[in-house]
């Protein structure tokens, strides 16, 4: 072998060791899955995450980013191979299960090592004692009220009591011109219409479906609300189809002003604007019961997030986490989300967002934020099953203390699982 | 040379030519065992367990997640629902399948107005099952046209939940389905009915037989080798139809419309029960392979 070709071989074996060497030290590249990034505005979350990278030096984000459901099928499919992303975004409804398989960690360890604040996050999911989960930006639940219908049908404030709301509700309906006081979804594909739509009446009012972490049903509260909603069903003020009518058939009644009251996401504001510009609507918190004068709980949506059990960058990992939830980056990450924040003392700017966002976080810090089915196993299962017995119910089938006590029969089976 | 002795002892010419056929279909055997063999093992080995997936230790439980299907009412109910929409489909596809191939191949209609009308016929064909759902939904919902003209025409005198209430929702359903897929036995039979010698017809026509008798016996039996498969293959089908009955009802009201595929969608992605749904699973299998076995039966008859 000739010198020179020696010195070819050596030169290429150099190159290939200092780029081994190269990639050993290079940039730690984090996974972050979540379904956020085509709801917000566009570049918006990417940016975050360029602010992120240039005040982390040596850490990159990969953004993984789908629709909802296919966020929600790549994260089963990624718990079950244990190829989850390092950082994830978490629907409520999801933790349990995923805390349960040991596919997300417990995030106490992370905290406690960074001696981080927990009193500045405002609500932590928990499993079996265990931190897996913060919302990161919270999307509440009011009543949107069709003002239009409403002055027509001599409604002259808005609905704080279910009487007040009830006595709307007939108010407003005219079935002769297809129009209704309430619409109320309870298709079985999405069953969230149990959670949104009639819990929220429970929670609205002080009451839960929970004692101790465990299915408690068969409580006045409970069971005042299934009455609540069975009434304005006998009234005939709900929007006929009440079994086939899903979120989305909801908002569209509502923007084609064919019932005059819903009860949706804050996260709509802009969809109905842009669908009906002349829709003339206000909101208000969840009415409760007479004389109840206690914080109301406004059902609410997240944007939650945590950590992959098999990362192998959980350092980093929490970085980004700690990162997203500091009060300067969620308060412009909820800003541009149009959401509420994860942390106390982000203070988001509305100025640029619809003037109803200003009204809904007066009544959102008036409130409080409450949704029992965050964190519980199968979620959606127990909706399904509720919302069963609530068809039930409004066929006239069952009375709302059957239902009541058939829930909570197959709610207990499903968390002895 | 003993190299090449030892190898010819070791495999003769007459071994190596008995071989080569299998040889030929190994790279298809391959495919197959390893896209459909595999998974259908897979999935019943996970009926056989307990927390199959989502467990970390899953224990074999033998045929236990079956018996709770079995005791499970609405299994029972989904089967005889499944059954139902699946017979009532085949039978109007084909009913209406047919009553549109001889009107497209009838002589008495104008060549302009039937290529007008196979592309009018051929239409539900061509929307996906998402596209169908939203048409159909908004069509019967209780404020929707189909009520309106109802209503108009005295028919009914009210608004008609059609996909709301437990009496209507399986018949609307099943109706929906019958609307999106009889195109494919129009298609078919009309293929078929081109095919047909005219002189049959003629002869037939010689000896005095009118056209019910035309069509009863010449027809029909023409068209019985094309009629059996296709309505074997659409058992097949729709005994296994998801997206149609999840998008407008999503098994519901109540149990009403809960079919096979619905349940155990429901278990496998609702209740992460990936067992249970694997031997509901299953149990859909051994139902379309009853069918499969008159159809492969069939055809070996041809």
């Amino acid at each position: 072998m000739s010198l020179k070709r020696s010195l070819t071989y050596l030169s290429a074996v150099a190159t290939v060791l200092a780029l081994c060497t190269g990639a050993a030290i290079a940039d730690t590249t984090l996974e972050f899955a979540q379904w956020w990034e085509p709801e917000m505005p566009a570049g918006a979350l990417r940016g975050i995450m360029n602010d992120f990278e240039a005040a982390n030096p040596g850490i990159k984000v990969k953004l993984i980013s789908g629709p909802y459901s296919a966020t929600h099928d790549q994260i089963v499919a990624g718990a079950a191979s244990g190829t989850l992303s390092d950082v994830v975004g978490l629907d409520g409804a999801w933790v349990n299960g995923l805390a349960k398989q040991g596919a997300i960690a417990p995030l106490d360890p992370l905290m406690d090592a960074a001696k981080y604040d927990r009193s500045q996050i405002a609500d932590i999911i928990k499993v079996d004692g265990k931190s897996y989960m913060f919302p990161l930006a919270s999307f509440v639940y009011p009543v949107f009220i069709n003002l239009d219908l409403a002055k027509a049908a001599g409604v002259d404030r808005l609905p704080s009591t279910r009487n007040e709301f009830a006595d709307a509700a007939k108010k407003m309906t005219h079935p002769d011109k297809n129009q209704y006081g309430w619409v109320l979804p309870l298709s079985l594909q999405t069953p969230n219409g149990i959670q949104n739509d009639v819990m929220s009446w429970v929670w609205a009012s002080g009451g839960s479906m929970l004692k101790d972490g465990k299915p408690d049903l068969e409580n006045p509260g409970v069971v005042g609300a299934l009455e609540f909603v069975k009434s304005l069903n006998d009234a005939g003020v709900i929007s006929p189809g009440i079994d086939a009518t899903k979120e989305q058939d909801k908002v569209e009644q509502f923007v084609n002003g064919r019932v005059g009251m819903m009860i949706d996401s804050l996260a709509h504001i802009n969809l109905i604007r842009k669908r009906n510009p002349n829709l003339h609507f206000g909101i208000s918190a969840l009415p409760a019961v007479e004389g109840y004068a206690g914080k109301r709980g406004l059902p609410y949506a997240s944007w939650g997030i945590g950590i992959s059990a098999n990362s192998k960058h959980k350092e980093e990992a929490w970085k980004l986490v700690a990162y997203l939830m500091s009060p300067e980056v969620n308060g412009k990450l909820v800003s541009l989300a149009n959401a509420f924040p994860g942390n106390v003392n982000a203070k988001p700017d509305f100025s640029k967002s619809d003037p109803l966002f200003a009204e809904a976080f007066k009544i959102f810090q008036a409130g409080k934020l409450a949704n029992e089915f965050v964190g519980l196993p199968v979620a959606e299962q127990l909706m399904r099953e509720m919302d069963v017995e609530v068809q039930k119910m409004l066929a006239g089938q069952e009375t709302p203390q059957q239902v009541v006590a058939n829930t909570q029969k197959e709610w207990l089976a499903d968390f002895a699982k | 040379m003993q190299a090449t002795l030892s190898r010819r002892a070791f495999v003769s010419y007459a071994t190596r030519r008995k071989l080569v056929p299998y040889a030929y279909v190994a790279p298809a055997m391959a495919l197959f065992a390893l896209l459909m063999l595999y998974p259908m093992i897979a999935v019943f080995r996970y009926s056989l367990m307990d927390g199959a997936i989502i467990k970390r230790n899953p224990t074999f439980v033998g045929f236990a997640n079956y018996v709770a299907n079995f005791e499970n009412p609405v299994f029972w109910q989904a089967v005889g629902q499944t059954l139902y929409f699946t017979s009532l489909s085949v039978i109007f596809h084909l009913a209406i399948g047919m009553g549109f191939a001889l009107l497209l191949n009838s002589p008495l209609v104008n060549p302009t107005l039937r290529s007008l009308l196979r592309t009018l016929y051929v239409l539900p064909w061509l929307f996906t099952a998402v596209i169908i759902a939203i048409i159909w939904r908004l069509l019967l919902d209780p404020e929707g046209v189909i009520n309106a003209i109802l209503m108009a025409l005295h028919v009914v005198g009210h608004k008609v939940e059609w996909f709301s209430s437990t009496t209507t929702a399986l018949d609307a359903l099943t109706f929906v389905n019958v609307w999106a897929g009889y195109p494919l036995y129009m298609v078919s039979l009309l293929a078929g009915l081109q095919g047909v010698p005219k002189e049959l017809y003629e002869a037939a026509g010689i000896d005095g037989a009118n056209a019910i008798e035309k069509f009863r016996f010449i027809t029909v039996p023409q068209l019985t080798p094309i009629i059996i498969s296709i309505a074997l293959l659409d058992f097949i089908w729709t005994m296994q139809v998801f997206p149609l009955v999840w998008t407008i009802t999503g098994g519901g009201p109540i149990y009403s419309t809960e079919v096979m595929s619905t349940y155990t969608y429901k278990q496998a992605f609702a209740d992460y029960d990936f067992s249970m749904a694997s031997s509901s699973a299953i149990c859909i299998l051994l139902m379309s392979l009853s069918a499969t076995y008159f159809y492969v039966k069939h055809q070996k008859a041809q």
